[in-house]
């Protein structure tokens, strides 16, 4: 009998190797198929695209965002390193298994489905919190917000299973289509 | 109340959610699975009783009352399927453990089977309980991709064309929902059920007769419904076992309340509807010839699927409230026994080696236990007294002579499919229960799951089995009861009132 589907091998290997400090660690690449430019690029705006995401995600109650939305844009952030780093290069998405952050947003979204319950509200019903922050003075939060957040978690999960699963065999495609090309 | 009408579907995609996050514990894995499933099924049983009781149970998602936002509805029709189909869920996720727990040992978890499989029931109970056509539409996508995953696991060759088909028909007769929703929407301006009802009734004629037709398409893509059966009985046998016993028994019956509930709520008749009369004589008919003819096991079963979907589709026909209620209860018999039978297959796969029917003889010495397991499910498919089968098709029976000519005629189909059925099921008990017993036939691929080969069953596997026969029993045991339920259940589908003010309050 064969083996079923277990989970998945050790993710950590790819993720402690040697990191450089502006370079992506894409060290599986020959140099050939590196874009110095591409992988500069990258690593300047892959943190600012995941914080214009998280701000997506807070002002999608009142503009034009959301968790859907916002998934979408980080989870590019991440297909951008893949294009610019390899299969080999998505640290920050190895870190964590993907399934886990799929499953972990849909536990967010269906607790927070749940969770009027306990205020004597009805399902999915949700309030307007209020609190005076230090800072940030005045803040008022849609409980709809934690819902936002667990489709958050689950779009960028589903973005990082697709690119585990795919992406590898999309860089195979392509070693194949150059090296055909160059003979 | 309202909050427990919610958590049918709630709690399997917790559970869901959970066994991925553990997926590497195959213990917390089976244990949330079956504790889920346990409590929905409990549950279910609290929304027939109050449903029965008092009334349909409404909740409306997050306070929004109803023409606006989404209203979860549980009434008797809707309580009835979801217990049944629960029950139905939990005895194949325990086959399904113990079937891979007799393969591949006690340690191994897997990150798809379980989140998919409760993602598929909560998926089944959404469109159970929703009160939108929307809903219902994401419902039937939760419950198809989830089932997607499902059959196409593991793949072969064959098995890649099987899931091919039904995965291209399941999303054409998903665009073709979309459209149908598009258009209904565009006509009334709402996609609230019972909002809808009352609307419905004001449009042109023709209009509704496109509306019917297109959601009658849709479902009938989904029911298996004769002319748009061809892609069942080729993708079915192809899934592993356990997974089969589950489309079987729920995806085909969902498809059925969908349009049972369409088809009364929203396009009510005064007399009995002919197209749908000659759809029934079809699939009953062809259903069962097809299942004459065939050498695999599992093929067989699934013609013999579509033909009894035939008979609810009479009582749909009919449509008088007690037509509809007798289509309610064969459903809920028609599942529980098409599961059954599908376990049962598996089970004697696993002593055969082969689905072949001309490859097998002598289990009746070799496995008294199996012989028994088979000929009750078998017996009660065919409708012999004292079965399930037998009441529920008394009461399609009944509802159908005094209806009218047309309907008496098909009544007289009713009864020579259920002979062609019990012909069927004897060939198989002959070929494989009597004659000489064979040696088991060698398993040609040891990889694949679902060609299985012999393999060990573990008793849970019997256990499941023969707790889904005793489901099917308490159905002709309690057939009085029952009867009565799924008659008011008709009544209540006919009349629509209740179902109305139960969602809208008392303004239409």
């Amino acid at each position: 009998m064969a083996e079923p589907d277990r989970a998945d091998p050790d993710p950590e290997q790819a993720w402690d190797g040697p990191r450089q400090p502006w370079l992506l660690n894409g060290d599986c690449r020959g140099p050939r198929h590196r874009s110095l430019l591409l992988e500069i690029t990258t690593r300047a705006v892959f943190p600012t695209v995941l914080v214009f995401s998280v701000y997506l995600l807070l002002v999608g109650h009142y503009g034009p965002g959301g968790g859907f939305s916002a998934g979408l844009v980080a989870g590019l952030a991440f297909v951008l390193r893949h294009i610019a780093g390899g299969g080999g290069d998505l640290g920050s998405g190895r870190a964590v298994r993907p399934p886990t952050v799929i499953g972990a947003g849909m536990a967010v979204g269906v607790v927070s489905a749940l969770l009027p319950l306990a205020f004597g509200l009805r399902v999915l019903e949700s309030a307007k919190l209020g609190a005076a922050l230090p800072v940030l003075g005045a803040v008022e939060v849609q409980t709809s917000l934690f819902l936002e957040v667990g489709v958050y978690l689950l779009i960028v999960g589903v973005v990082l299973e697709l690119l585990r699963s795919l992406g590898s065999g999309i860089e195979r495609d392509l070693e194949e289509s150059g090296e055909r090309a160059r003979q | 109340m309202s909050t427990v009408i919610t958590l049918p579907v709630l709690l399997p995609m917790l559970g869901a959610a959970v066994t991925v996050v553990f997926a590497r514990s195959p213990v917390l894995q089976r244990v949330v699975g079956v504790v889920v499933l346990a409590v929905v099924a409990a549950l279910a049983g609290v929304l027939l009783v109050v449903a029965d009781g008092s009334g349909p149970v409404v909740a409306e998602l997050g306070g929004w009352a109803a023409p606006v936002g989404i209203a979860l509805v549980a009434d008797r029709l809707s309580a009835l399927l979801l217990l049944v189909s629960t029950l139905v869920t939990l005895a194949v996720l325990v086959y399904a453990i113990d079937q891979r727990i007799a393969d591949y040992g006690r340690g191994t978890a897997s990150t798809t089977f379980h989140p998919m499989y409760l993602m598929l029931s909560a998926g089944v109970s959404l469109a159970y309980l929703t009160g939108d056509l929307f809903t219902l539409f994401v419902a039937f996508e939760v419950m198809l991709t989830a089932s997607y995953v499902l059959i196409s696991r593991r793949t072969t060759a064959t098995r890649v064309r099987a899931g091919m088909t039904y995965v291209t028909v399941s999303l054409m007769s998903s665009l073709l929902f979309l459209t149908a929703i598009a258009m209904v929407y565009a006509a009334t301006g709402t996609v609230n059920l019972a909002d809808l009802a009352g609307r419905m009734d004001a449009l042109p004629a023709e209009l509704r007769t496109v509306l019917g037709l297109m959601l009658l398409v849709v479902f009938g893509i989904k029911a298996a419904i004769v002319p748009l059966h061809f892609w069942l009985p080729d993708s079915y046998p192809n899934a592993p076992g356990p997974v089969a016993a589950l489309f079987a028994g729920l995806l085909t019956k969902v498809g059925f309340y969908a349009m049972l509930r369409t088809q009364t709520l929203l396009f009510s008749r005064d007399e009995p509807w002919t197209l749908m009369l000659v759809l029934a004589v079809a699939t009953m008919l062809i259903g069962a010839l097809g299942a004459l003819a065939q050498n695999d096991l599992n093929r067989l079963l699934s013609f013999l699927l579509v033909s009894h979907i035939g008979f609810m589709l009479f009582g749909l026909a009919v449509f008088d409230a007690e037509s509809v209620g007798g289509a309610a209860l064969y459903a809920a018999h028609h599942i529980t026994v098409l599961a059954t039978l599908f376990l049962v297959s598996g089970l004697i796969t696993r002593r055969t080696g082969t689905v072949a029917l001309d490859q097998m003889g002598g289990l009746v010495g070799t496995a008294p236990g199996l012989a028994v397991l088979f000929v009750i499910p078998a017996l009660t498919l065919a409708g012999i007294p004292p079965t399930a089968g037998f009441v529920a098709k008394l009461a399609l029976l009944e509802a159908g002579v005094g209806a009218g000519s047309g309907p008496v005629a098909v009544a007289g189909v009713v009864i020579v499919a259920s002979l062609l059925t019990l012909v069927a099921l004897v060939r198989v008990w002959v070929r494989v229960f009597w004659g000489e017993p064979r040696p088991a036939l060698p398993d040609d691929d040891p990889d694949d799951e679902v060609v299985v080969g012999t393999a060990a069953t573990a008793a849970p596997m019997y256990a499941a089995t023969a707790g889904l026969v005793a489901v099917s029993l308490a159905i002709s045991v309690f057939a009085g009861p029952l009867t009565a339920m799924t008659d008011r259940a008709g009544v209540d589908l006919l009349d629509r009132g209740p179902y109305r003010v139960a969602v809208l309050g008392d303004a239409p």
